[in-house]
């Protein structure tokens, strides 16, 4: 997965801005009004190169909201989908259950079974 | 125990209400984020993947039952209920929101913890052996020591903007636990001929993109002469350490280019200036750290207890527990426990509030009220009689923190990887559950006998990967991930670099792959007594390569 910051503003598919909101680092993307959302469907999807760097330059421009914005892929159907799987985990969190207190959760799958 | 004095209390107190006052600046839109950065960087705040990350020190691995009560219950207050401890004797918390840090940092600064110099160019936490002070063969407490080098190297004015990061760690056995050859400066304990005690000084060791192990810079330091003796060092390093390049900028990337002699001389003479000035230590002073580590007062015990005897003859699941996770003490009738924090299937290093409770009241009742944190993420009780062993890994079991893997194949080194880490290529941790799973039969695991496995999801090697028996490294391919194994590293006082294997492999394969690695192992190792890393280092990683290409 690309660190953003190696990547150049050539673009080869739909891509959207996305950052981290300021205050609690929460995932965002920028809308076609110009506003941030923690939802990947309200992203404004863009095509062309200048389009992005234009909405990327405007994103940087919006530091009080959003920390650290860069062109991120996507897959447009309907709805745009993150296009990588870094953009996937920050879409849906880490790709397995967090520890938890809730009772059984963390008893080691072995337990009652270990032989001498 | 380490007790603080006014000093460090007042001094911790007033760095969070500065903190406070910077994160208002910047929420306010005073401060822009390049401003900002350096500020959080230095209190120990890192942007990851989708949230804040807090690292919070703990100085040579020490921790109070308070302490780590504060630590659960930050986790609970303003995280997810859980916390990473990580190589470096810190723990981090993954999901904090700027706009609390400053809540969080006074919160822990009650129980005297902070976030000091866990980031940036600066001198990091120093770290040491989990079992200074416990362990039988040590030459004196390492931690003392430590604690000398945290006096001096927080907010040294000097320092505080290095070429780069500036890690130390300082063992005191011959058996080093701390890993000491791959740090910036590695310090080993020693006695010399008339039998008086000083620094073996090694430098330049590393991970990272360039790997190097630690040089030997000088065979004995004076113990009065420490400070000013690493102050030529990092004074030298200071005026030409690497500055106009990130990845040249560690003191490991000067010592490479200019050589160990040239740097030598270099220290040598500015020790000369400086090594009978106001930086040697005197007797007061030394005297005055010595008093505040506050040992417990153990009773005179004997070794193996009936009490003891009787459980381990009863009940075979404590056997089992008591061979591979306790430890011989100091003190006759007295172990070290260590607490796995590799529970089959969980990711490792992590864990949670209830857990760290429950071993904060167990810390309380067996251990002095006392906990360490080791190098290889999982923590130890360093104080527990032998009579109680039997009641405590019963706790133990049931907060599920007696998962008798110490050592072996599932008791992994794993950064966070890309499920967290903003500069990751690959996962780390799922690739650290599914072997786990894969040897979950611990009794297999046991017949493969020690083998460090250790995972990082990127070039930088937060997890060890170069110096573990088995590494693995997170590379990235067309977008995909991809992992490239090496066999034969090792981070003690032998340490070396792994060898690779060969091309890296896919994220389906890893864990087939490991499993015909260590089959292999099996066939080719000539006793059972002979480790996996000693048959690596008779053949070579010729006779494994045939591991990587599964056999349809
Ligand atoms: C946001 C999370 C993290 C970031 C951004 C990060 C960043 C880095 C970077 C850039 C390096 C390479 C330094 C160099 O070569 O000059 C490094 C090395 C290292 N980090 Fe991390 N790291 C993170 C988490 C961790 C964790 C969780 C651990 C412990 C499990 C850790 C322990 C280490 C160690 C032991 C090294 C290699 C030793 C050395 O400095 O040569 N880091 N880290
Ligand atoms: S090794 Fe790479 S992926 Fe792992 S924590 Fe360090 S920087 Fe992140």
């Amino acid at each position: 997965m690309a660190h953003p910051h190696q990547q150049k503003l050539r673009i080869n598919g739909p891509v959207v801005i996305t950052a981290n909101r300021l205050a609690d680092g929460v995932v965002i993307h920028r809308t076609g009004e110009g506003r941030w959302s923690e939802s990947l469907d309200d992203a404004q999807v863009v095509r062309a190169a200048d389009e992005a760097l234009a909405a990327l330059k405007a994103a940087q421009a919006d530091g009080l909201i959003a920390v650290g914005p860069y062109v991120a892929p996507v897959e447009a159907a309907a709805s745009a989908r993150p296009g990588n799987l870094r953009e996937k985990i920050r879409s849906d969190g880490p790709t397995f259950p967090l520890p938890s207190d809730a009772p059984a959760a963390y008893l080691p799958k072995e337990a009652g079974k270990v032989a001498a | 125990m380490y007790v603080y004095d006014e000093f460090d209390r007042t001094f911790i107190a007033e760095r969070a209400e500065q903190f406070r006052d910077q994160v208002a600046r910047r929420l306010s839109g005073e401060l822009t984020e390049d401003e900002f950065k350096p500020l959080r960087l230095m209190n120990g705040v890192y942007l990851q993947l989708h949230a804040y990350m807090l690292r919070v020190a703990i100085p040579y691995g020490t921790l109070s039952s308070t302490q780590l009560r504060k630590i659960a219950e930050v986790g609970r207050v303003y995280d997810k209920g859980y916390g990473h401890f990580t190589t470096r004797q810190n723990i981090q918390f993954n999901w904090i929101k700027l706009s609390d840090m400053p809540d969080v940092l006074e919160s822990l600064a009650e129980a005297g913890l902070h976030a000091i110099q866990t980031s940036g160019n600066c001198i990091r936490n120093i770290t040491t052996d989990q079992w200074a002070g416990v362990a039988p063969d040590e030459i004196e407490d390492p931690r003392f020591w430590a604690e000398v080098l945290r006096q001096w190297s927080s907010l040294h004015p000097e320092f505080t903007f290095l070429p780069r990061k500036f890690k130390i760690a300082i063992a005191a056995t011959p058996h080093d636990r701390a890993a000491i050859k791959v740090h910036d400066i590695g310090l080993r304990l020693v006695r010399n001929d008339a039998g008086e005690v000083g620094f073996e000084v090694l430098v330049g060791g590393g991970l990272g993109r360039s790997p190097f192990l630690g040089k030997f810079l000088r065979d004995f330091v004076p113990r009065e002469h420490l400070i000013s003796y690493l102050e030529a060092i990092l004074r030298t390093y200071n005026a030409h350490g690497r500055r106009d390049n990130i990845y040249k900028a560690r003191i490991k990337i000067l010592v490479h280019e200019i050589g160990v002699e040239k740097l030598k001389a270099d220290v040598e003479k500015e020790w000369e200036r400086i090594r009978d000035g106001y930086l040697k230590l005197d007797d007061a002073f030394l005297a005055d750290i010595r008093s505040r580590f506050v040992y417990p007062e153990y009773e005179p015990l004997e070794d193996a207890p009936e009490e003891l005897k009787r459980a381990l003859a009863a009940d075979a699941r404590f056997a089992t527990w008591h061979a591979n996770s306790v430890a011989r003490h100091r003190e006759p009738g007295y172990g070290i426990v260590t607490v796995s924090l590799k529970p089959i299937g969980k990711p490792p290093g992590d864990a949670t509030s209830g857990q760290l409770d429950a071993l904060a009241d167990l810390a309380d009742t067996y251990s002095a009220g006392e906990i360490r944190v080791g190098h290889e993420q999982n923590l130890a009780l360093p104080h527990v009689r032998q009579k109680d062993l039997y009641a405590l890994w019963r706790k133990l079991d049931a907060a599920g923190l007696a998962t008798p893997n110490v050592n072996l194949i599932s008791d992994m080194i794993t950064c966070p990887g890309l499920d967290y880490c903003s500069l990751a290529n690959a996962r780390s941790i799922p690739i650290a559950t599914a072997i786990a799973e894969r040897f979950a039969d611990l009794d297999k695991a046991r017949s493969v006998g020690r083998l460090h496995v250790n995972i990082s999801g990127c070039i930088n090697a937060c997890g060890h990967h170069h110096v573990g028996h088995i590494g693995i490294l997170g590379v990235e391919k067309n977008d995909r991930e991809f992992y490239q194994i090496t066999l034969g590293g090792k981070a003690d006082e032998d340490a070396r670099f792994g060898d690779l294997l060969g091309p890296a492999i896919p994220y389906d394969e890893v864990t087939d792959t490991i499993e015909r690695i260590v089959n292999r192992y099996l066939d080719l190792r000539q006793s059972e007594s002979e480790l996996f890393i000693d048959t690596v280092k008779r053949l070579g990683v010729e006779p494994f390569k045939e591991a990587l290409h599964a056999v349809h």
